[in-house]
């Protein structure tokens, strides 16, 4: 792999154990996939909620934020995924206050490190949308796959070590998805439906996720024959990255590098793959459980929007959830903010619901809170959560934003499979 | 039919990462990770849909298809590793840049990317060695 004299310099320890760590990784990971080079990024997206830190890697950011902060500063601008614990909340989610120390200490370590704690994964719709062609290093994949996708930005999933490593040295290897020839199609998919609701986006992004062989395979999308909106375009990539791992699909006439299937595939296009609704359905009613039992309503992972918000509170307006019901809302602390002051977190609070700020369900301890709270059966309008949580004790179900808000209060589920 | 492997078969993948480890072998031809599948307390597969359910990892030369799913493998595989809670070695037939992340970061070996299908070269309970430098897994 070729370095430069800073590279070089870096990898050698000229500028710390920080750097050093961090050139290191940057040239394991290079080597691994055959990277000729490295490339700047103009901004990282660092995933490293304390569950997935542990002690070990909370104990290994303590160590770089005690240096000298000549060798500590990140040198591109860097924002953080979602938390694992709302600080403001957790007693209420009874999370321990182990989990919470660990939450404060990893926090304390990023901002030695100049990391911004935006604790949110909707940073391109927040923070600083990324721009085509610009080269990042995004970890939490649902930001990956929609800087790829729908911004045509430039980055492979990064995870939290390689992330803070693009952080601390501003170089990222230049393979995968930084590259114009991996960007192309491969497999071609034709939708003859328009998904009604945001969990049906989502089914559709996991029906394609699920066909994926690899995260080289870069699905293509034809026949959505007006944009959908930026919420769709979120859920329908979270759900893909999450059930196929796949960092990047393009929409024929929708995404910025597929104008049309000649280009976006460099060629005559492959045959396609129907996406049919019975298959976006069947999908969905895949995880309608045996009985109508109850415990939790989660809308995250993503965290929800403006929109959303202003949704859900309308949803929510003037009801109750049962008592025996906990319905949690998590977004990021700009858009609880921009809810506080508009009234839609009083709405939904009112309703008996909780608002969580900076965090995400699935990287809260889901496991340990499950248990605390005796949660098991869970309704979400997320496909990406409901993939995810399975692993994690529950039984999770996935429905449209109104079934689960009828759900929650009436305390069962209501309703029918399709 | 399930292929019977033979000691001292040699199968080729893409140079990987970390230092040569030998131990038993776990195979399945599923998918992989950390956070999807595993109980990392417990340090057995707890996804119910994964063939390994039920199933302890721990020490174990990992053999798998492809990494799926979500980035915060990277962190966990260090964090299962200090623990004394992670497998040996992570043996796939296409890793994703967190796997190799993961892998570098906590000092795991990983190969990937072999001439066949991985999965159904090896079977559990084979006592394998898996050497990074050079990109192999070898039958003992």
């Amino acid at each position: 792999m070729k370095l430069t004299d800073h590279e070089s310099a870096m990898l050698a320890g000229a500028e710390g154990p920080a750097r050093k760590y961090a050139m290191e990784q940057v040239v394991s990971v290079g080597q691994f996939f055959d990277a000729e080079d490295c490339v700047d990024v103009a901004q990282v997206h660092l995933m490293a909620d304390p569950e997935s830190l542990g002690e070990e890697c909370v104990g290994f950011l303590e160590g770089l934020a005690a240096l000298p902060e000549d060798q500590r500063l990140v040198r591109a601008p860097t924002v953080t995924d979602p938390r694992g614990v709302d600080l403001q909340a957790y007693k209420r989610l009874k999370q321990t206050e182990d989990q919470a120390n660990l939450e404060r200490r990893s926090i304390a370590a990023f901002r030695a490190l100049g990391v911004m704690m935006t604790d949110t994964c909707i940073n391109y719709q927040t923070i600083m949308p990324p721009v085509l062609g610009e080269h990042l290093a995004f970890g939490d994949t649902g930001s990956s796959i929609y800087a790829n996708s729908v911004m045509g930005a430039r980055t492979n999933f990064e995870g939290g070590p390689s992330a803070l490593a693009a952080a601390l040295t501003g170089r990222t290897p230049r393979y995968g998805f930084h590259l114009d020839g991996v960007r192309k199609g491969s497999t071609h998919f034709e939708v003859d439906h328009r998904p009604k609701d945001l969990s049906e986006w989502g089914a559709l992004g996991a029906v394609v996720g699920r066909d994926m062989k690899s995260y080289w395979e870069v699905p293509v999308i034809s026949g959505v024959e007006s944009p959908p909106t930026s919420d769709e375009l979120k859920h329908f990539g979270a759900a893909l990255a999450s059930f196929g791992s796949t960092p990047l699909f393009h929409m024929t006439g929708i995404t910025p590098e597929a104008p049309d299937l000649q280009t976006v595939f460099d060629g005559p296009a492959p045959a396609a793959t129907p996406l049919t609704r019975a298959a976006t359905i069947a999908l969905r009613d895949s995880y309608w459980p045996a009985d109508d039992r109850l415990d939790v309503v989660v809308f995250a992972a993503p965290q929800l929007s403006l929109m959303e918000m202003r949704d859900l509170a309308g949803l929510m307006q003037g009801r109750r959830v049962n008592d025996t019901v906990t319905l949690i809302a998590a977004t990021s602390p700009e858009i609880k903010s921009a809810c506080d002051r508009m009234g839609l977190t009083a709405t939904i609070e009112d309703a008996g619901g909780i608002v969580l700020e900076g965090v995400c369900f699935y990287q809260m301890y889901a496991r340990e809170i499950g248990e605390a709270n005796g949660w098991t059966r869970l309704m979400s309008n997320s496909a990406k959560i409901v993939n995810i949580l399975g692993g994690y004790g529950y039984e999770p179900m996935l429905a449209s934003m109104a079934h689960c808000v009828d759900s929650a209060v009436a305390g069962k589920i209501v309703g029918g499979a399709s | 039919m399930t292929r019977q492997s033979k000691q001292g078969e040699v199968f080729q993948g893409h140079v990987g990462i970390g230092l040569r480890v030998t131990g038993e072998a776990l195979v399945a031809s599923d998918n992989f990770s950390a956070r999807y599948d595993l109980d990392r307390l417990k340090g057995i597969f707890s996804r119910q849909q994964h063939k390994l359910c039920g199933q302890s990892y721990v020490g174990k030369i990992l053999i798998l298809n492809a990494a799926k799913g979500g980035v915060a493998s990277a962190w966990m595989l260090r964090e299962m590793a200090a623990r004394d809670m992670g497998p040996a070695a992570l043996i796939l037939n296409f890793a994703n840049p967190i796997m190799a992340q993961g892998a570098a970061f906590a000092g795991l070996a990983l190969i990937d990317r072999f001439d066949g299908d991985i999965t159904a070269l090896v079977k559990s309970g084979d006592r394998v060695t898996a050497d990074p430098a050079v990109g192999t897994v070898e039958i003992l």
